[in-house]
């Protein structure tokens, strides 16, 4: 049974026929006897002391089950990077939504009048809402600068560079806020008895995050801690870090009722009260040669962290590690700064602060072109980083990417110059302005750094009574494959079929801490982990003369059988170890940021109607090096899917703050693309290895996120003539610039740009 | 959203689910989907938006998809629902099923049933439909993990295998 392949075949979806025929469960899908459901009443302003709290008249609070801080047994903290987010807002709020109380009750029905029958007086104070504000320090809302991190990542001499250069190109661009819009909003059943401590089944990416923040916050030991991921319904970086609070909040209302409580967000309070895509802005300044080669220079890169740390220092990490983008800066000091508003905390949605300064980085390549008077294809190519040369942090580049090479395929399969010269004549009449915009960007694969070290993710792959196969991950499925390609790396492994290998429920009492699965790092990192695991499995059973090799599935089987009657329970574990040429220094920001990048040239082909000032995406091709494909099918859909979310970041969804709270948070104004609004997204591949993830595999999921903004901003400019710098773009927007820039010609043809 | 009970009697309401007759106890105002879920454990049928905007509730009302987040249970009365449970055959999948299975339309799972049921109605009012009539048939159902394109091709891959097989 050796060499099938299994890996690099689009094997069926493991839980797919659950899917497809209703049968999954979901947490809301779920019920326990005795159930409670639980409400959130939550901060109805930015900053301000808690004066008094009152509940109204009209309500049985006999009935209800009411929580507060001083009924926290352990820490008031979400434990995470820092414990500066309280659970409950005791004295003082820091933003819009912030939770104050938790209400439980019977009938899920009378909550929602319980929670407006309360009454909540503040004293409120001035409150910060944007990044320019919260540099001011006119207020200071967190520490003493409103600062959570900086980075400052420095190679050769940036300062001596500006009198050796042609040109010098400055921007500044801004992304906005995006809400990660999973179908399925955030919900926790949590239970509580003596005897076994606190249990919770929910919609989560990261069990041990939320194991870590109970033992905290209700002070109890690990062993009475149990985390259960239910089927989740997207996440997208929307279910790393803020299920901690949720479960926390449905454990302590569990603890109190001595019952299970069950806390489902509607959409609204979903949308207006979880975290969101960090905002940005990106201020470039560039010394760049006569021949558009990049000299050095200078990047500043800033996000909105919202009102606590959580996950803001490893999203502005990122976002300075990728701030570069795939070229080579013989000189370039990059600054990061993470600040406080009082927003709620922006958090994890896919990409991870890459989208936001690959955008800014991205424009920025297509700005330089055009001063120095060379295409963006050209400006790209003589800037590539090459086999040998260094990143910004100093990493050397090992592998034998050739992207002159991938841009040269995007270039011909996005039929890039045939469309230029087409839009050249198109664009001469008519109402619609076409245009063709480049991207192209890396994403490293796995946590930065020294994250893995910490991380020491463990693996087990269980050999089972019946002779089959089991997988011990926490990592979860939520939508990307994790299941179906954890299982396809052990069955390849094992040269066993794929039907012979399940996988165990994500259940912190069953299974070890894979990490969490964020930071596309679970086919490549976990992945690799399962292969050793499962290897072991092979090993045990070979070394102890229960099997040979050429064995068929029977055998195994058998071998299984006997291993166990022999030795009781058979597992073989794994244990991620830092590869021995990663180098990474947390001071100074040098090193091996990622064990391994992936690579990509996105084209995107746009249409601006100028009646409406709508743009559509027409076309759109999105190539990538991605390491080895395990699965062609899933990889696809997560680079359309990815595209489809990047495309949605650049032209549609704007969230809109009113006193620091979103408030268009509905489906109805908050607006992503429906299959009307997407072009057929195609989708290719480059497969080069990867030595460090599991059969070749790179990271896969965060990637497709970078590349739509930056191409799409570009394709505008080249349709209209006119740049521009923030997403998201709307309609709005363009009409705004534009009513300054156009001029009509003699037969009432619309000009831009003296493009006459 | 306040209590729509308050005021109100329960009903006994009579529908036929899936080709069965059912009768509930039920608040007029209720809505569809919480009696679907919750008094007929038919749970998938899945709450997205609460709004009509999303269509992962979407079901079949006497042939017609409606979002039964939508509908209060009392429109319901007499009519013929189909569900997600009710489109597979047993243990025998629909070629719709099979289709998303095959074609990679079904990622996290939550929007699929909806998604099946508007591909199913757009099925039964246009036997071949295009590349844009599936486009335009599946748009108000939204689904924020696939992008749409394989959904679009699994249900082309639908048509197909019946116009083949």
């Amino acid at each position: 049974m050796d060499s099938q392949n299994i890996v690099g075949k689009s094997v069926p979806r493991k839980e797919g026929r659950d899917k497809v025929t209703g049968r999954s469960l979901y947490v809301d899908d779920m019920v326990l006897p005795g159930m409670l459901f639980g409400a959130t009443v939550r901060s109805q302003v930015p900053r301000g002391r808690i004066q008094k709290i009152t509940f109204g008249p009209g309500i049985r609070w006999d009935e209800f089950v009411v929580v507060s801080a001083p009924d926290i047994p352990g820490k008031n903290c979400i434990s995470l990077i820092g414990d500066d987010q309280p659970c409950l807002a005791s004295d003082f709020v820091n933003h819009a939504e912030e939770p104050i109380l938790l209400l439980a009750h019977p009938n899920r029905h009378q909550l929602p009048r319980a929670v407006a029958a309360v009454s909540i007086e503040y004293d409120s104070l001035p409150a910060v809402f944007t990044l320019e504000e919260s540099e001011k320090c006119s207020e200071i809302i967190w520490g003493t600068d409103n600062i959570f991190k900086t980075f400052l990542i420095e190679k050769g001499e940036v300062d001596g560079i500006w009198g050796k250069a042609d040109h010098i190109v400055e921007g500044e661009y801004q992304t906005g806020a995006q809400e990660q819009l999973y179908i399925e909003t955030n919900g926790m059943i949590a239970a509580f008895d003596r005897a076994h401590g606190v249990t919770v089944w929910g919609s989560l990416q990261c069990p041990y995050y939320i194991h870590k923040a109970l033992m905290t916050l209700c002070d109890l030991p690990a062993e009475k801690v149990r985390v259960v991921q239910m089927e989740t319904g997207g996440a997208f970086g929307g279910k790393e870090e803020y299920p901690s609070m949720l479960a926390g909040h449905a454990a302590l209302l569990a603890m109190k009722a001595g019952r299970p409580v069950k806390i489902v967000y509607d959409r609204l309070e979903d949308m207006v009260a979880t975290t969101k895509r960090h905002p940005s802005r990106t201020l470039h300044r560039t010394a760049v040669g006569r021949d558009g080669k990049i000299l050095g220079g200078e990047i500043d890169f800033t996000i909105d962290g919202g009102a606590y740390l959580t996950l803001s220092p490893v999203v502005l990490s990122r976002g300075v590690i990728h701030a570069g983008g795939p070229y080579y800066w013989p000189n370039v000091r990059i600054r990061g700064k993470a600040v406080a508003t009082n927003a709620p905390p922006h958090g994890a949605f896919r990409g991870f602060g890459a989208p936001q300064s690959l955008f800014a980085m991205e424009r920025h390549m297509d700005r330089i072109a055009k001063t120095v008077g060379i295409s963006p294809v050209e400006i790209r190519r003589r800037n590539f980083l090459r086999p040998g040369q260094t990143t910004t942090t100093d990493q050397v580049v090992s592998e034998p990417i050739d992207l002159g090479r991938l841009l040269d395929r995007a270039v011909e399969v996005s039929e890039y110059r045939a469309k230029k010269e087409s839009f050249v004549e198109q664009n001469r009449q008519g109402n619609l302005r076409k245009g063709v915009g480049i991207a192209a960007f890396l994403h490293g694969a796995g946590f930065t750094g020294s994250g893995e070290r910490y991380l020491s993710s463990v693996v087990g792959v269980e050999g089972c009574a019946d002779g089959s196969v089991r997988v011990l991950v926490s990592s979860t499925e939520f939508g990307q494959g994790t299941k179906t390609v954890l299982s396809q790396i052990a069955a390849e492994a094992l040269s066993l079929p794929f039907e012979a290998v399940s996988m165990a429920q994500p259940d912190t009492l069953e299974v070890p801490n894979s990490g969490p699965t964020v930071a596309s790092r679970t086919a490549m990192v976990v992945g690799k982990l399962v292969h050793s695991a499962a290897l072991g499995v092979r090993q045990t059973l070979i070394s102890t003369g229960l099997l040979h090799d050429g064995y068929s599935l029977e055998q195994f089987r058998a071998a299984c059988k006997h291993y166990l009657e022999a030795h009781g329970p058979f597992r073989a574990w794994s244990r991620y170890e830092a590869p021995k040429d990663i180098f990474w220094d947390d001071q100074k920001y040098r090193g091996e940021a990622y064990a391994a990048y992936a690579w990509a040239v996105y084209i995107a082909e746009v249409a601006v109607d100028l009646t409406t000032y709508a743009v559509s995406v027409l076309d759109f091709a999105a190539l990538q090096e991605v390491g080895k494909v395990l699965h062609p099918l899933l990889a696809r859909g997560q680079i359309i899917g990815g595209v489809a979310q990047g495309i949605g970041f650049s032209l549609y969804e704007k969230v809109i703050w009113e006193n620091g709270r979103m408030r268009n948070g509905q489906m109805t104004n908050y607006i992503m693309p429906t299959s009307s609004d997407l072009p057929p997204i195609r989708v290719f591949f480059e497969e080069l290895g990867n030595i460090h993830g599991a059969y070749g595999a790179k990271g896969i999921g965060e990637l497709p996120m970078d590349g739509p903004a930056p191409a799409i901003l570009n394709a505008v400019e080249d349709a209209l003539g006119v740049p521009f710098d923030c997403v998201p773009l709307l309609p709005e927007d363009i009409l705004e610039k534009l009513a300054d820039a156009r001029q009509f010609s003699d037969d009432g043809i619309l000009w831009l740009d003296g493009r006459r | 959203m306040m209590d729509s009970r308050e005021g109100s009697r329960q009903l006994q309401i009579a529908l036929t689910v899936n080709g069965e007759a059912r009768s509930v106890l039920a608040y007029p105002m209720d809505r569809l989907l919480d009696v679907l879920r919750e008094q007929l454990q038919l749970t998938g049928t899945k709450e997205g938006c609460g709004e009509g905007e999303c269509g992962s509730c979407s079901i079949l009302m006497d042939g017609i998809l409606v979002n039964s987040c939508l509908v209060p249970v009392m429109q319901a009365r007499g009519s013929n629902l189909l569900t997600i449970e009710g489109i597979s055959m047993g243990e025998r999948l629909h070629r719709l099923q099979a289709s998303f299975l095959e074609c990679g339309g079904a990622q996290c799972g939550i929007c699929t049933p909806g998604m099946i049921l508007a591909a199913f109605h757009l099925l039964s009012q246009k036997s071949e439909p295009t590349m844009t009539d599936i486009r335009e048939g599946l748009s108000g159902n939204l689904c924020r993990c696939t992008g749409y394109s394989q959904i679009v091709e699994a249900v082309a891959d639908a048509v197909n295998s019946r116009t083949t097989t």
